[in-house]
């Protein structure tokens, strides 16, 4: 009959009123200062160096390799190697980034150089709300701004951050077994003891 | 006290009016009612901007505008402001003079249009013998002013925004007024406070409002799809919705001047729903016997914002009809549905009270609408196409 598809139309709208003061469903707006959605785990930005434990100067996972840097596409990483060494996550002692910049207006959040770091030292994070009024030196970020710890880490990607700590325990357990049997080895090659190979 | 509530506003203005000398006292009255008429409708409007927004953005699953006051209630004060900073445009070739008056002309025949409603129970400004049809001669001033917008623009798209506009209204006041004349037909006069007093009795509980007949129910539903269509609202918003597409008569309006388009356009809605509301839902009377210690005025505006609320609750359900579909439903539908309502009012005059006329008009109002409806709905089924010098 006529009118009654226009009766239906009304009785839906209505439902959407009325349901829109008890229901999530009929109204999904999130109010975005006050309120956020959370991101999913697999979100990407920009990227941040790791360091495990309290210090971040102590703990930086990254080791200077420079492959980041020379794979990165625009080129916005920039590196400098420090001249002594300090143990890495796995406890050989290696060198470390005297200065590390990114240029966060550069980098185009490709994830090419988390993909090719050998050390997990550097990993997407997904923070969005980085505005800043300083159009020089606002988005070029040093290693001290770079910096988080694998707390966050586990915070913002929970399953990438705790499979990354499961490959580095086993790393670090066979370091730990070739330096125990290097020691092991050691005091009987010294003593000189007999030769029963 | 019931009594003394009901008529407070008369007996302050009695009172205001006591303090000024003889000579002056009618020019004084008038111009006291005027004042108090425009202050609560234009603040009615300022409110209505607010629940639109607000009730469309429930409607569509989102909040309206909830930043400027505590729930957005402050948000006409920011349009008002950002309204009246904008720097007023005229095209160089536009006739300056009728470009001016097009938005004084269109808000002055809207407030013009409360006159002769009976906002209360003695509260009328101008109790006219003809009240209908000056209200009507005053809601054909507001098609001049649209068409003089368009004109004066000297912009091929705003003239015929305003040719469309022109024409939907035109052909929307023919229903319109064929539906009022049941309702002045059966009270017997054109005075809306005559109309009124004719819908103040009760017969057990319910009131003799004519929207409670099949034949007012009819007109009634009529009035508003006219009135909907005379105030260029949704679904029959093509001159306005043509502004987002190419330009509509609107175009070459800014800053105050389009402010006073949105005032005047919604000023002529809520005086046509008033009248609607006086012609079918009993004006300022209590809807049943036992609630009649309610002030009259707060029936009045209780009404008021119940359509309000309908508008918009139209206004987000459907969407807009074309310009064909908009003129075929007026002249193919709603006209021959108003002639025939027309017929049905006078049956029911003129048969005794009683079932029978009851069961008669129902039959008159209904059976026409089905037929209609189906008669109609054939025609816009798509056929075949067939070609007469291809084949």
């Amino acid at each position: 009959m006529l009118g009654e598809g226009i009766a239906k139309g009304l009785v839906e709208t209505a439902r959407n009123f009325f349901g829109s003061y008890v229901s999530r469903e009929r109204l999904t707006t999130v109010q975005y200062p006050e309120e956020r959605l959370p991101q999913v785990e697999a979100a990407r930005n920009f990227p941040f160096l790791v360091y495990d434990g309290d210090d971040w100067k102590a703990g930086m996972r990254c080791v200077a390799c420079q492959i980041c840097e020379k794979e990165c596409p625009p080129k916005c990483i920039f590196i400098e190697k420090s001249k002594d060494k300090k143990p890495d996550a796995v406890g050989k002692p290696q060198f470390y980034p005297a200065v590390f910049n990114i240029d966060v207006s550069v980098c185009m959040s490709c994830q090419i150089c988390v993909e090719v770091c050998p050390f997990e030292a550097i990993k997407m994070n997904t923070d969005f709300e980085l505005s800043t009024d300083d159009r020089f030196c606002g988005l070029l970020w040093d290693k001290e701004r770079l910096s988080r710890s694998n707390e966050y880490y586990h915070g913002i990607h929970p399953t990438e951050a705790a499979e990354v700590d499961a490959r580095l325990a086993e790393e670090k357990a066979k370091v730990e077994a070739k330096a125990k049997a290097a020691a092991e080895n050691t005091p009987q090659t010294v003593s000189g003891a007999a030769s029963t190979r | 006290m019931a009594e003394a509530a009901d008529q407070i506003f008369v007996a302050l203005e009695r009172w205001l009016v006591g303090h000024t000398p003889a000579g002056v006292r009618p020019v004084f009255a008038e111009v006291i009612s005027v004042v108090a008429l425009l202050a609560v409708f234009a603040s009615l409007f300022a409110m209505t901007t607010v629940l639109e927004r607000k009730g469309l953005g429930r409607i569509q699953n989102r909040y309206g505008p909830n930043r400027v006051g505590p729930f957005g209630i402050l948000q006409p004060l920011a349009d008002g402001i950002k309204s009246l900073t904008k720097e007023d445009i005229v095209p160089q070739a536009a006739d300056r003079i009728v470009h001016f008056l097009a938005p004084v002309v269109l808000v002055l025949a809207a407030f013009s249009m409360y006159a002769v409603l009976p906002v209360g129970r003695n509260m009328v400004l101008a109790n006219l013998d003809a009240g209908v049809l000056f209200f009507f001669a005053a809601s054909s001033v507001m098609e001049v002013s649209i068409f003089m917008a368009g004109w004066s623009s000297r912009n091929k798209y705003s003239l015929l925004g305003a040719m469309r506009a022109v024409a939907q209204m035109i052909s929307y006041e023919v229903p319109l007024i064929l539906a009022s004349i049941t309702a002045v037909m059966a009270a017997g006069s054109l005075s809306t406070v005559t109309i009124v007093e004719k819908q103040a009795g009760y017969t057990g509980i319910l009131p003799h409002w004519f929207v409670l007949t099949p034949w007012g129910f009819a007109g009634f539903v009529l009035f508003m799809i006219a009135t909907t269509a005379e105030s260029n609202r949704s679904p029959f918003d093509l001159p306005e919705g043509e502004s987002e597409i190419i330009a509509g008569y609107f175009t070459e309006y800014s800053g105050f001047k389009f402010a006073l388009f949105f005032l005047g356009e919604y000023i002529g809605m809520f005086a046509m729903s008033g009248l609607g509301i006086t012609l079918f839902l009993g004006g300022w009377t209590a809807p049943l016997s036992f609630l009649t210690w309610v002030p009259s005025y707060l029936w009045f505006f209780a009404k008021l914002l119940f359509m309000i609320a309908m508008f918009i609750w139209i206004r987000g359900t459907l969407p807009r009809l074309r310009m064909d579909q908009l003129m075929n439903f007026a002249w193919k539908f709603m006209l021959p549905l108003a002639l025939i309502n027309l017929v049905t009012t006078g049956v029911w005059r003129f048969l005794p009270h009683g079932i029978l006329r009851w069961i008669v008009c129902a039959v008159m109002v209904v059976v026409p609408y089905i037929l209609l409806g189906r008669g109609l709905a054939q025609g816009w089924k798509l056929k075949k196409r067939v070609y007469r010098f291809a084949e």
